[in-house]
């Protein structure tokens, strides 16, 4: 797959030809991706997609049987990785903190480990709103504090590259679009981030890219416009008439270019290529007072990926 | 290697074991268990109290070769494999430190935890003895205790092999009871089985090397006052050729039961 602009410049991560096997079973079949250094990531698969095992390479945990992984330019892998992996953070998916530890002395354990001055435990632990739990043991947590907790322990040493699975399981939706700004405000400061979602709606807004796999392989990649124009899926139109109107308005509507029209029970769908939408749009507004309600209906993140996945 | 993270991860281990009252509760028991075999042990014979040294460290040498591998295969069975099961092995291994800093990290807090209940727990026999024996008394029940550790640690090495190469706990605690009955039970048995079955003619002189493939077996060695009490009680190890029944190489073999399996799990985990 050809690179975007975007991803000329030198890329945070790079994979080249990355297989990885596990016995007969080949995980991920021949991957080429770059993430460019400061931009968010999302990595959408259903399960069994590829998706962990990509982590896992990019993270230096599993070795690809075939191709190389590059982070912030260094081989995954080389004896000079282990120095690399102070610039990353990393929130597997459920992460499993130590029960019998405070939060404070959790990132303490982590900070101690990733060389991060102690002091900085402080500030995380206030940023992730745990400051009071502090001291409390960690198996009082609930499940979003401790997610949270896991935030905080990913964010210590203040990394420039981010990995989080599944990063707002567990999580309120004051608490998501917490996630997302303080994410945002990482990118913003040059970090690159790398998340893997199911929750596709949430991915939507608020990534830079997609990669999305299916059986080990990258189906497509891009901005969410980018993808939206690669799938060619219809915006849709949903207007609400009233009964005896809606012969009139299909009638006054038969002239545009490829428009789908369909009669609902509440009125009319319009269906036209992204392109078009502005047509469509200036002549749905003509109907004036026969229009009751209007909805339009971009083709959903889901819908793409079920359409890109194949 | 990097000693931080080897103080980080020892620490960690360490405290934990101390939260969960692990080295009180192995202190007591040793306690107990060594105060009533020290003074009753010789009721059989129709004598309680503190005989003498040798016949005390004797009867504890019995507490030891059973307990201690039992303690130390279950205090590190799962060091490793209870971290893959519960998915917080990946997140410290996304961490700046080597599989060989996790590995020698954990086996030095689980030793520091079953040293410090292992000295604790034989403290008060040792405060009794000296009392009655005085200072000969501590020398050499010094010498049992630290060799009690370096049996606990040896023991401690196969329970972190074990660790490495089980693919679940289930499975790890399997191997641990197995490896218990293994060395403590079977071994000498089998031993003496091939010797009583060959009628001494089978394998001469090296079945007496067999015993140094048993961490049990080197203790006892290293515990012997004399060859008379060897043959009066250990049966086997009266096997040993004077040549190696002394100190510095059993000390040096049981060194390389606690190096060698780490060394292999040390290998296995890299993979």
């Amino acid at each position: 797959m050809a690179a975007s602009p975007t991803e000329a410049a030198a890329p945070a991560i790079e994979l080249r030809g990355v297989r990885k096997h596990f016995g007969a079973l080949c995980a991920v079949d021949g991957i080429d991706l770059r993430v460019r250094a400061g931009e968010i990531l999302g990595l959408i698969g259903r399960n069994g997609a590829g998706k962990s095992t990509l982590f896992k390479l990019m993270l230096g945990l599993e070795q690809p049987t075939e191709g190389e992984v590059h982070v912030a330019g260094v081989r995954v892998g080389s004896p000079r990785f282990r120095d690399t992996r102070r610039r990353i953070g990393y929130l597997p998916e459920n992460i499993a903190l130590y029960d019998n530890l405070s939060g404070l002395e959790t990132l303490r354990f982590f900070a101690r480990l990733k060389g991060t001055p102690l002091h900085q435990c402080d500030t995380r632990l206030a940023e992730a709103g745990l400051s009071e739990a502090a001291s409390r043991p960690v198996r009082e947590y609930s499940k979003g504090m401790r997610q949270r907790l896991g935030l905080a322990q990913a964010l210590l040493g203040s990394p420039r590259l981010l990995f989080f699975d599944e990063p707002t399981n567990g999580l309120d939706p004051q608490a998501i679009r917490d996630f997302y700004r303080r994410i945002h405000a990482l990118r913003d400061g040059g970090a690159t981030i790398v998340i893997s979602s199911h929750i596709l709606a949430e991915l939507q807004q608020r990534v830079d890219r997609l990669a999305i796999i299916a059986d080990g392989r990258l189906r497509a990649s891009g901005s969410v416009a980018e993808l939206r124009s690669r799938t060619a899926m219809p915006v849709v139109f949903a207007l609400e008439l009233a009964p005896g109107d809606i012969a009139a308005a299909a009638a006054s509507l038969a002239g545009i270019e490829n428009l789908g029209v369909t009669v609902t029970d509440r009125g009319l769908d319009l269906a036209c290529p992204a392109a078009q939408r502005a047509t469509v749009l200036e002549a749905v507004l003509r109907l004036g007072p026969r229009l009751r309600n209007l909805q339009i209906n971009e083709p959903s993140l889901e819908d793409m990926f079920f359409g890109l996945e194949r | 290697m990097s000693p931080i993270n080897l103080r980080t991860i020892a620490g960690k281990e360490l405290r934990d074991r101390m939260r969960n009252h692990w080295v009180l509760a192995i202190a007591l028991v040793f306690t107990a268990f060594s105060l009533i075999i020290a003074y009753f042990g010789g009721a059989q014979q129709g004598t309680i109290g503190f005989r003498s040294l040798e016949f005390t460290i004797t009867s504890l040498v019995s507490l030891v070769i059973y307990l201690i591998p039992l303690i130390g295969l279950l205090l590190g069975f799962d060091a490793i494999v209870a971290e893959r099961e519960r998915g917080s092995l990946d997140l410290l291994l996304t961490l700046p430190l080597t599989p060989l800093d996790l590995l020698l990290g954990k086996y030095l807090g689980l030793a520091a935890a079953l040293a410090l209940s292992t000295l604790l727990g034989f403290a008060l026999v040792a405060g009794l003895l000296y009392i009655q024996f005085g200072n000969a008394a501590l020398f050499h029940f010094g010498g049992f205790m630290l060799s009690a550790l370096l049996l606990g640690m040896a023991f401690l090495s196969i329970a972190m092999l074990i660790s490495v190469i089980a693919r679940d706990r289930t499975r790890a605690s399997g191997m641990a009871v197995a490896a218990w009955f293994a060395f403590v039970l079977v071994f000498d048995l089998l031993l003496l089985g091939v010797m009583v079955a060959g009628e001494g003619r089978w394998g001469g002189g090296a079945l007496a090397y067999l015993l140094l493939l048993n961490p049990a077996d080197v203790f006892r060695i290293l515990n012997l006052f004399s060859a008379e009490q060897a043959a009066a009680t250990y049966g086997l190890t009266q096997l040993l050729p004077p040549a190696l029944a002394r100190t510095p190489v059993m000390g040096a073999v049981m060194a390389a039961w606690i190096i060698l399996p780490l060394m292999i799990a040390s290998w296995r985990f890299k993979r």
